[in-house]
Order: structure tokens, then C-alpha cells, then sequence
């Protein structure tokens, strides 16, 4: 943590918030807070300068127009780039998340992505619509990953970068894999939003954040989320 | 009215026959199937109810099945009206609407915001009025962008037919911009996250207070000729017409003045349209209230993140809430918006999370740290609130279990 306070960003909400995306911010926010750790959220328009001090980093969901400018604004900005090199968190969702990528298609035309996670983007035969879920990287020590998919790309990744999860149930990046991460730089295509539906995610990036292990973290009284969890999963069935 | 033609009055007879057979086995208000019936017999059914009639269209994300029944309310001044009154507001209910009332002369239809091109073509309209658009059941409908677009490129192409326009909602200035009849409206708008950016040139868009202005491409607030001022509307000479509705919540004022606006363009003067507003207590269960066990129960109706806002607009204070979400088809099965919603307004009350997605309320909830009960259902929360007042606020399919409860109530 850089100073006494957490400072969590909010990348472009202008562009990249389509559908809850605030919401993997407010429960950072909550579950840091309920913690006695100090948060500070700064949400960062697209024609202003980001923070190259910030502790986490989040990029949201949005069209194919707001996601090609925002990939260029964030390439032309650096700090996001920077950041990661320096072993700060980023936390990436839907077009966000194949931001992070080397190349994206949006409008029918390839863009190129930040380049943190070795993996590209392309157009899938479909749209990827409904319920996701699957076993979270065992490098990660996460329970099973849960949320709500919608995109229409397909995700292809590198050797240098690792999913974030195995499909059970759903698309995510090819039908058999979904999300990526190195390091701690993780992307997903899930809304829900993420954070909300796997609060274990979400402490292993407060963790990753303010230095710690994760089961360092004074536990929290999880059942409403715990049992949206378990509803979920059981509804997959 | 035009004569129809021989295939026309058999299609107009055997849809009203299929309605009424629909309604009567108790599978609705047969609008659908009856429309669908006409319309295989011939396809060309509405364009050739609508001939010869004055037709108002009335489109948007939110409130146009209200701004609908306000206007129909307020033409009644002037003689029957044709109004597809259940909310079915795809072609085949209009059709059905303009089947049933062949002796009206003015016709108000609401209309699906993405069937609007084609009701544009087939319906002849003399006046449509453009509500508002925001993000709404995203995992199958399409992006407000996507959506202002289309309703741009369609009205471009009728650039005569006049339009009433809300001026407070940027997407809508920007798809009514084309047009060069457009009378503006302005009842204020609470939400405004899907109007970060300018929609024409994508650049920052600069608000102060109600004005919008975009400082790159200059698009901004069109000067309004009807506004809501308190609880009067102002007419575009500026007259001040007391609204005094039942319905609650500024959303609903603004929908007053837009039904006042339709009025106007067909010869009813705001004068006369506005008490017959006063006589609209409910809408299809909107804004009902019921009573049960000594509550007083009143039920609103609220499909997307703007709609919630605007329903916490309404609220009565310290009232007890009940809080009910659905995720079935055509609610949209992703719940992610809640998050796009701020709680706050509801803390401080006694706050009852039931539906499908209750859990997904709870998580919400506890997040924006409102205290919150889960309960099984409306006949639950209505047994774990003191006797008085109770506020429901509920998402389509969860509305209509509600209102089944109810017996239907409208």
C-alpha cells in the first residue's frame, strides 16, 4: 500500500460502465473498510490524467466504439502500464479485459491492446450469453468461479499467461477456459458483477494490495453472499 | 376512415374473434394473439387501420405506458380513443388496439422503442413522442447507443412528421436532431449514466444543473417549450396548468407535461386535458394500492436502473419498502444493474428484500449499507410490517407476481 490509504481507481467510467461495472469498486471499497482499512475511490475520466500511484486499478464492460478509444487513451497514458510493471493490482472485466490483451476487435477492425496479459481477442461464432461458472486456477486457492457472461469475443491465450479459471459451465474465453492472469493483473469476461458473486476474488486483491496473505484478512460474515453463491451454482444444475 | 378491402375486414373480424376467444379462456387480454391473426390474414392489417386516423406514438425506455394512458385521458376530451391500454406494444398489439376502436378518430399507441422504424412507416403518424433511453436488460436488448442510433436514421427519413422530444435526455435530442419539427419537453431527468459522453461526437459531455452541453461538437439542451415547473406545467406561450395527479414522483409530472404536448398537437387545449390527468389513479397495477391485514399497499413498478431511481423519487417518507427482483426472460437475466442504482434514499426505513433474486438484493444491500430482512414473499412482507403504509417497488415479472396476489389488480 502506498500511503495509509487504499486508493482503489475506477478507469474511465465514461466509457467502460455498462452494466454494474461500479459495483466490483464498491465492494472493494466495503469489504476494505469492514476491515478498518482506509479507502480512498477515484473514478478517472477519459480526458483526465490516471494516478500512477493508485493501489488497484478497475477497467469495466462497454461497446465496441468506448472500448477502442478507451485502449488508445489508455496506451497514450501509461499509468495503467506502469502501474502493473510495479506490482500494483489490476482488475479488468469484458471489454476491459481484453483490453489487457495485445489485440482486441472492435467495429470490425483490430486494435491493440496494454499488452499485460499475453492473450488475444477475436469474434466467436455467437454471442456468449448467461450463467458462468468453473474451478478458479488451483495456483489461486479460490472456491469455484460464478458470475454472468456477455460478449461476443473469444478470447486466445499465451504461453506467458495463465486462466483464471476452467469452464464447467459456460464460454468465457473459448468454451474451455475463462479469464486470465500474471501476476496481479487478472481479467474476466464476468459480470454479476464479479466481485460480488466470488467476495474471495475479491480479498485475494485487497490481499495482493496491501501486502499480505489472504487468510491474514480478519474474516467477514459472508452468508447473503455465500448463499447467492450457492443459489447460483445450484441453479447451473 | 378509409373503406378497408374484403381481405382487411375478414382479417379485422377473425382478430377481434381470436382476441375474444384468447380472453375469455382466460389467457390474457388476447391483444397478441389477436394481432398475430389479423396479421397473417393481411400483413398490411395496421397500415390500413391507421389510414385516414390521427395517430400519436408514444416511445422510450420508461413511462410510456403511463404518458400513454395520460394521453389517451386527455384526447378522451375530444371523443373515443384507440390505445393498446394492456401495454402489448409490439405491432401486434397495435394492431389489435386499432381493431377494436374502428370508430376512433385519435389513436395513441405505445410502442416498443425497437419497433419504432416500423411503426413510423406502417402507423402514419401524426405525432410521436420520444421519452427517454437508458440502459435497460442489456444481456438482450440493444445498447442505448445502438438504439438512439436506429431511431435516428428512422426519423431522418420523416423529417416532417412533428415530434415531442424530452430535452433533459441527451440520447433522445441527439436521435430527434435530425427532424424539423421537434417540440421540446423538459421534466427533468435523474438518471444520467448513460450520458457521460456527447452521442454525436463521443467527447465529454458538460452539465450544469439541468442545462447539458457538449464542448467539442456544441450539442446541447434544446431551449424546452413545455416544462414541469413544481407542480404546474408551463405551456410554450407560458401558461401554468396546475397538474394536480394522482400518480406520484417528478417522473411522472414530466410524463403529465409530454401527454399535455400529444393533446395539444391534436386540438385539445391543456386546459381541458389537464383534470381528466387527475382521474388516473392507476395503470395496469402501477401505482394500485391495496389493502390487506390493516396495510395500506401500494405497488410500483420499476424495470432498470432509472426507473428505481426515479421510484425512490416517490417513496412516501419513513415508509416500511419491500424491495422484489426477478431475473426471468424478459426481465433480463443479468442483475448486474443494481449496482448502477444508489440505495440510499431507502436507508433509514424498514427495507424487505423478496423475488427471485432476493440474495442478489441482499448482497446489494449490504454493500451500500442499508439495513434489510430477506423474506419469502409479498404475503410475508406484508405480515413483518407494523399495520399503516407499505411501498412496494418491483421489477416486471416480479410485479406481476405481486399484482397476481392481488388479484390482478389495476
Amino acid at each position: 500500500m502506498s500511503t495509509s490509504m487504499l486508493r482503489l481507481v475506477w478507469v474511465y467510467p465514461d466509457l467502460l460502465s455498462t452494466y454494474g461495472d461500479r459495483g466490483n469498486l464498491l465492494i472493494l471499497s466495503h469489504r476494505a473498510e469492514s476491515r478498518g482499512i482506509l479507502t480512498e475511490s477515484v473514478m478517472v475520466r477519459s480526458d483526465q490524467a490516471l494516478p500512477r500511484q493508485a493501489d488497484i486499478y478497475l477497467i469495466g464492460g462497454g461497446e465496441d466504439g468506448p472500448q477502442s478509444l478507451a485502449a488508445e487513451k489508455l496506451i497514450a497514458d501509461g499509468a495503467v502500464a506502469e502501474a502493473a510493471d510495479a506490482g500494483r493490482v489490476v482488475f479488468a472485466v469484458c471489454a476491459g479485459y481484453q483490453i489487457l490483451g495485445t489485440s482486441f476487435i472492435a467495429s470490425d477492425r483490430e486494435c491493440a491492446g496494454l499488452g499485460l496479459l499475453d492473450m488475444r481477442s477475436d469474434r466467436g461464432p455467437s454471442r456468449a450469453v448467461g450463467e458462468l461458472a468453473g474451478p478458479v486456477n488451483p495456483a489461486l486457492g479460490l472456491p469455484t468461479l460464478t458470475g454472468f457472461e456477455n460478449h461476443g469475443g473469444r478470447t486466445h491465450l499465451g504461453p506467458e499467461t495463465a486462466a483464471l479459471a476452467n469452464v464447467s459451465h459456460g464460454i468465457g474465453n473459448d468454451g474451455s477456459t475463462e479469464g486470465a492472469f500474471r501476476g496481479k493483473v487478472v481479467g474476466t469476461y464476468l459480470h454479476g458483477p464479479a466481485l460480488a458473486r466470488n467476495p474471495a476474488l475479491a480479498d485475494l486483491l485487497l490481499a495482493w494490495a496491501v501486502g499480505r496473505a489472504p487468510e491474514e484478512l480478519p474474516p467477514l460474515d459472508d452468508r447473503w453472499a455465500q448463499q447467492l453463491r450457492q443459489e447460483r451454482i445450484a441453479a447451473l444444475v | 376512415m378509409t373503406n378497408l378491402s374484403a381481405r382487411a375486414k375478414f382479417a379485422t373480424a377473425m382478430l377481434r374473434t381470436a382476441a375474444t376467444l384468447s380472453r375469455v379462456s382466460g389467457r390474457g387480454d388476447g391483444s397478441v394473439i389477436g394481432g398475430r391473426v389479423g396479421l397473417t390474414i393481411e400483413p398490411r392489417l395496421l397500415s390500413m387501420l391507421a389510414a385516414g386516423r390521427q395517430v400519436a406514438l408514444i416511445s422510450g425506455t420508461n413511462g410510456k405506458t403511463t404518458t400513454t394512458r395520460f394521453t389517451a385521458a386527455a384526447l378522451e376530451a375530444a371523443g373515443p380513443v384507440a390505445t393498446n391500454s394492456f401495454g402489448a406494444n409490439m405491432p401486434t398489439g397495435h394492431t389489435t388496439a386499432l381493431a377494436k376502436a374502428r370508430d376512433a378518430v385519435n389513436c395513441v399507441l405505445e410502442v416498443d422503442e425497437h419497433y419504432l422504424p416500423r411503426l413510423l412507416n406502417e402507423a402514419t403518424p401524426q405525432v410521436i413522442a420520444l421519452l427517454n433511453l437508458s440502459r435497460d436488460q442489456l444481456d438482450r436488448a440493444m445498447e442505448v447507443s445502438g438504439l438512439a442510433a436506429k431511431w435516428r436514421t428512422a426519423l431522418s427519413a420523416a423529417p416532417d412528421v412533428p415530434l415531442i422530444a424530452n430535452a433533459d435526455d441527451p440520447w433522445v435530442t441527439w436521435a430527434a436532431g435530425a427532424s424539423s419539427r421537434v417540440t421540446w419537453v423538459a421534466g427533468g431527468q435523474r438518471w444520467q449514466e448513460d450520458s457521460w459522453v456527447c452521442p454525436q461526437c463521443g467527447k465529454h459531455l458538460d452539465r450544469y444543473g439541468e442545462f447539458w452541453r457538449c464542448t467539442a461538437c456544441g450539442l446541447s439542451r434544446p431551449s424546452p417549450h413545455w416544462a414541469v415547473e413544481g407542480d404546474s406545467a408551463v405551456t410554450p406561450d407560458g401558461r401554468r396548468i396546475p397538474l394536480d395527479l394522482r400518480l406520484p414522483g417528478q417522473v411522472n409530472r414530466a410524463n403529465a407535461v409530454t401527454a399535455l404536448a400529444v393533446a395539444s398537437a391534436f386540438g385539445v387545449p391543456p386546459e381541458a386535458a389537464a383534470p381528466r390527468l387527475s382521474e388516473v389513479k392507476s395503470v395496469a397495477g402501477r401505482y394500485a394500492v391495496v389493502r390487506r391485514d390493516g396495510r395500506r399497499v401500494r405497488l410500483l413498478l420499476s424495470k432498470n436502473p432509472a426507473g428505481w431511481l426515479e421510484a425512490f423519487d416517490m417513496l412516501e417518507p419513513r415508509c416500511p419498502v419491500v424491495l422484489a427482483l426477478n431475473a426471468r426472460e424478459v426481465d433480463g437475466f443479468d442483475t448486474s444493474w443494481i449496482y448502477d442504482v444508489d440505495f440510499s434514499p431507502v436507508q433509514g426505513r424498514q427495507v424487505l428484500a423478496i423475488g427471485d433474486r432476493r440474495m442478489d438484493l441482499a448482497v446489494r444491500l449490504e454493500v451500500n449499507g442499508v439495513r434489510f430482512e430477506v423474506v419469502e414473499d409479498i404475503a410475508a412482507a406484508i405480515q413483518a410490517v407494523p399495520p399503516g403504509d407499505l411501498e412496494v417497488i418491483a421489477n416486471y415479472t416480479a410485479f406481476q407476481d405481486i399484482r397476481a396476489e392481488f388479484d390482478r389488480v389495476n
